[in-house]
C-alpha cells in the first residue's frame, strides 16, 4: 500500500538526516521526499511517500510521531488530499514532425514544453505520480534521454 | 544573568538538576568542563575506560529513576560512551553523556579526536543537543534532564564543543523549557481501562505479563493489588523480573527464552493477557505470530510507539502505567470479582507450577546453577540490589534466583551487553549507599569491565561480584553444543585470569568458593567488607541453561531438562 505522510517539522539543520535515519533503522522504505520551509520559518515540511503494508505504516506514523523533532505527522487521504509532483523529462525529438507529435500529448496532459538542446525538447509536468507515470508512457517512444523529478508534495 | 564560562555554566546547571556525582575520563576535549568539575560541589568518580562509565551512570539511573551522568572526552572517549549509551537507550534508563567535542570551527576538518557522535549516536538516543554557544548550555542541559526522565526514559547526549565549554558570556538559567515536539505525558485512557476489566473478566484464563515498565514507572504496589483483586496469575519478562515478589502465591516468574517451565507452559493456555510495560520481545514471547493466536492482549504502556509493534492488541491504554493500574483499581473496586475459592484457572496454574516446582530435573553437582544461586538468595539480604551480566549465569539468576523486594534486580535485557552488570553495580551503590549491591557474572563478561575494580576500590564504592565461572563464553558454548552438533571454536577461556588475584592486584578482596558452605561464607565477608569482594566460584563448564526456547520458536516448543 501507497501512503503520504506530511510532516512539519522544527525547522533545523539535522532533522532531515534523523527523519531519513529513521526509516532506514526501522526497516522502511522512502519512495520519495520533498522538503520546504514553511509560512512560518521555524518549521519545515516533509512530505514523504512510503510503501508497506497496513502494519507497518502504522507504525512508521507512530515512530515518525515519537521523534521529539517532529511537531505533527499526518496521514494524508489520497482522496481529500491535493497531493502533485513536478517532473522534468528530456525528450528525444528528430526534427518538426516529433517536435509536433510531443507538443500535442503535452496539450493532453497539460505539460510545458521547454526548447532543449538541438535535438531535444524538455517537458515539464506538475500532476500525480499516477498521471505522470502515464505521460512517460506515452513519451518513451521518442526516446527519454534524461529526466527529473522533486517527490511528492501534498496538503 | 552572570557571567561565566560555559564549562562553568554546566556545572551550575548540573547542579540546578540535582547532580551530586558524575561518572568520567577526561580528556583533551573536555578539560575546560573537568576544570569546572574541579571547583564545583559534584563528585567526580573516575573510570578507566568510558564505556564503564556510561553503565554506571546506567545503573545509577535505574535505581534511583534520576538521569546518571557520564562523562567523556572527544572522538574515543565519546566513542567509547556508545555501547554504554546503546544499552541505555534498549533497556529505557534515563541517563545523560556528556561529551567533548572540538571547537566549533575544527568539526568536519577531521580534527585529532574529532568524531561525528551527534551522527553515530542518533539511533541509540532519545535526544542529542550540541550546543554551539555558552548561551544554548543552561537551556540544554535542562532540556536534556526533562527528555532523559520523562515519559519512556532514555539516555541523552550533550556534545559541547571545546570552545563553548571555555568561552564567556552571559547566561541564564531558565526554570522551565519548552519542547513544541515532545508529549510526554498523557490524560490517563479511562474508556480503554473500563474495556480492559470487561475483557478481563470476561476470559476465563487471564493472566498479567509484568514488563520492564512496571519497574520505571514503580507500580509495585498497584500490579500486587490488581493481582490479588482479580486472582490473576502474574509472568513477568526478564526485564520486568522484580516487578512482582517471586515468593508470592501468584507468581509464576519470568516467561521466555530461559523463562520458567511453569510460566512458560501456563503461557501457552492462556486466553487473556494484560502486558503491562513490555515491548514484546522476542526473547520474552518468541516468535510473535504463534504468541499472538488465540489470544487476547491488553496492553498498557508509556509509548505509544509501542502499541501493536511488535503484537496485535484487543485493549491498547496508552499512558504512565502506575496511573493508569491506579485508576484500574479504583474502578474494580466497584466490580464484583472472582474469588480464589472455586477457581478452576487459579487451581489448574498452581498444580502446573507445584508440579515443575517439583519436577523440574536440575544438574546433579553440588556446585549447580540451581544450588548456588538458591544458597545466595539465602544468605544475601532482601532488600540487596543484584545486577547481572550476559549470558548462562544471567539465565541461571533469572531462573534460579528469586527477586523479592520491589526493583531490586536489574539487567542488560535488550542491548545484551556483556560487562553491563560490575559497572552498574557500582552506579547503583552509589545511588543506594545503604543497601548491599551484588554482581552476579560470568567469566566471560566481568573479563570486558573488570579494571572497574579499580573505581570500586579507590572511590570506595563497594560491591561484590559474585562470579560463576565456568572458564568459558558459556552461553556460545551451549549454542555451539545444541545448535551446531558440538563444533566448539572461540569459547575456551581457560583459567586466565585468576580472579582470586586478579581482585587482590586491585586491593579488592578475592575469595575462591568451591562449596556451598565457602559460599555462603564468603558472601558474608564480602556484606561485610569495606572493599569489593570478587567471589570466584567454578562450576561444571557443561552445564546448560533449561528449560530453553530456542531463537526462531514459540514458547510451546520449550526443550526441558532431559
Amino acid at each position: 500500500m501507497w501512503a503520504i505522510l506530511s510532516i512539519r517539522v522544527e525547522n533545523k539543520p539535522g532533522i532531515l538526516f534523523k527523519v531519513t535515519h529513521l526509516f532506514r533503522a526501522r526497516n522502511f522504505n522512502i519512495d520519495s521526499i520533498s522538503v520546504g520551509v514553511m509560512e512560518n520559518p521555524e518549521f519545515s515540511k516533509m512530505t514523504i511517500t512510503t510503501v508497506g503494508t497496513e502494519k507497518q505504516i502504522a507504525q512508521i506514523v507512530k515512530q515518525l510521531d515519537k521523534m521529539i523533532d517532529t511537531i505533527e505527522v499526518k496521514r494524508l487521504d489520497e482522496k481529500e488530499s491535493v497531493y502533485k509532483e513536478l517532473v522534468l523529462f528530456k525528450i528525444k525529438s528528430n526534427g518538426e514532425s516529433d517536435n509536433t507529435e510531443i507538443n500535442k500529448l503535452a496539450d493532453t496532459y497539460g505539460a510545458k514544453i521547454h526548447n532543449g538542446q538541438e535535438g531535444s525538447l524538455i517537458a515539464e509536468l506538475t500532476s500525480t505520480p499516477d498521471k505522470i507515470k502515464e505521460f512517460e508512457e506515452s513519451v518513451k517512444p521518442f526516446g527519454i534521454l534524461d529526466s527529473a523529478r522533486t517527490g511528492v508534495t501534498a496538503l | 544573568m552572570e557571567i561565566m564560562n560555559g564549562g562553568k555554566a554546566l556545572m551550575k546547571a548540573l547542579e540546578k538538576e540535582g547532580v551530586k556525582e558524575v561518572f568520567g575520563l577526561p580528556g583533551g576535549a573536555n578539560l575546560p568542563m573537568y576544570d569546572e568539575l574541579f571547583k564545583s560541589d559534584i563528585r567526580h568518580i573516575l573510570v578507566r575506560h568510558e564505556q564503564s562509565a556510561a553503565h554506571m551512570a546506567d545503573g545509577f539511573g535505574r535505581v534511583s529513576r534520576k538521569p546518571g551522568v557520564c562523562f567523556a572526552t572527544s572522538g574515543p572517549g565519546a566513542t567509547n560512551l556508545l555501547t554504554g549509551i546503546a544499552t541505555a537507550q534498549a533497556d529505557s534508563a534515563p541517563m545523560v553523556a556528556v561529551t567533548g567535542q572540538v571547537p566549533v570551527n575544527m568539526i568536519g576538518r577531521d580534527a585529532f579526536q574529532e568524531s561525528d557522535i551527534i551522527g553515530m549516536s542518533n539511533p541509540s538516543v532519545k535526544y542529542a543537543f550540541q550546543p554551539r554557544t555558552v548561551e544554548e548550555i543552561p537551556e540544554v542541559v535542562k532540556k536534556g534532564f526533562y527528555v532523559a526522565e520523562t515519559g519512556r526514559p532514555g539516555p541523552v547526549l550533550l556534545d559541547i564543543p571545546k570552545d563553548v565549554q571555555q568561552n564567556e558570556a552571559k547566561v541564564t538559567f531558565p526554570d522551565e523549557v519548552r519542547m513544541p515536539g515532545y508529549h510526554p505525558w498523557t490524560d490517563v485512557d479511562m474508556v480503554n481501562i473500563e474495556r480492559s476489566i470487561d475483557l478481563l473478566l470476561s476470559t476465563e484464563k487471564p493472566i498479567i505479563l509484568a514488563g520492564g515498565g512496571t519497574i520505571i514507572s514503580s507500580a509495585f504496589a498497584e500490579l500486587q493489588s490488581v493481582a490479588e483483586m482479580l486472582m490473576i496469575p502474574v509472568v513477568t519478562t526478564f526485564k520486568g523480573k522484580g516487578s512482582f515478589p517471586e515468593n508470592h502465591p501468584l507468581s509464576l516468574g519470568p516467561i521466555g527464552m530461559h523463562g520458567h517451565a511453569e510460566a512458560n507452559k501456563i503461557m501457552t493456555e492462556v486466553d487473556c493477557v494484560l502486558a503491562i510495560g513490555t515491548r514484546f520481545s522476542d526473547r520474552s514471547v518468541g516468535t510473535f505470530e504463534e504468541f499472538e493466536r488465540n489470544l487476547k492482549i491488553i496492553h498498557m504502556d508509556v509509548d505509544p510507539a509501542e502499541i501493536g509493534k511488535n503484537q496485535t492488541t484487543q485493549v491498547a491504554v496508552v499512558g504512565d502505567v502506575k496511573a493508569s493500574l491506579r485508576v484500574m483499581l479504583k474502578l474494580l473496586a466497584k466490580k464484583v470479582l472472582k474469588k480464589s475459592d472455586g477457581n478452576k484457572w487459579l487451581e489448574h496454574v498452581n498444580e502446573v507450577k507445584d508440579y515443575w516446582r517439583e519436577n523440574l530435573k536440575l544438574h546433579p553437582g553440588e556446585m549447580s546453577a540451581a544450588k548456588i544461586l538458591r544458597k545466595l538468595r539465602e544468605v544475601l539480604p532482601k532488600e540487596s540490589i543484584v545486577t547481572t551480566e550476559v549470558g548462562q549465569h544471567q539465565m541461571w539468576a533469572s531462573l534460579f534466583f528469586d527477586a523479592i523486594h520491589p526493583g531490586t534486580f536489574f539487567s542488560s535485557t535488550g542491548l545484551g551487553t556483556m560487562g553491563w552488570g560490575f559497572p552498574a553495580a557500582i552506579g547503583a551503590k552509589v545511588a543506594r549507599p545503604d543497601v548491599p549491591v551484588l554482581d552476579i557474572a560470568g567469566d566471560g563478561s566481568f573479563n570486558m569491565t573488570e579494571n572497574s575494580l579499580a573505581t570500586s576500590v579507590l572511590e570506595d564504592i563497594p560491591v561484590i561480584v559474585f562470579l560463576i565461572n565456568n572458564f568459558s563464553l558459556g552461553m556460545v558454548a551451549q549454542w555451539q553444543r545444541t545448535f551446531y552438533e558440538k563444533r566448539m571454536i572461540g569459547i575456551d577461556l581457560k583459567n586466565c585470569p585468576d580472579y582470586v588475584k586478579l581482585a587482590e592486584s586491585y586491593g579488592a578482596q578475592g575469595i575462591r568458593a568451591q562449596s556451598l558452605d565457602e559460599l555462603g561464607k564468603a558472601v558474608k565477608a564480602g556484606l561485610n567488607s569495606d572493599v569489593a569482594t570478587v567471589i570466584d566460584i567454578p562450576i561444571d563448564p557443561e552445564e546448560d541453561v533449561l528449560p530453553f526456547v530456542a531463537p526462531g520458536t514459540s514458547l510451546k516448543d520449550m526443550i526441558l531438562p532431559s
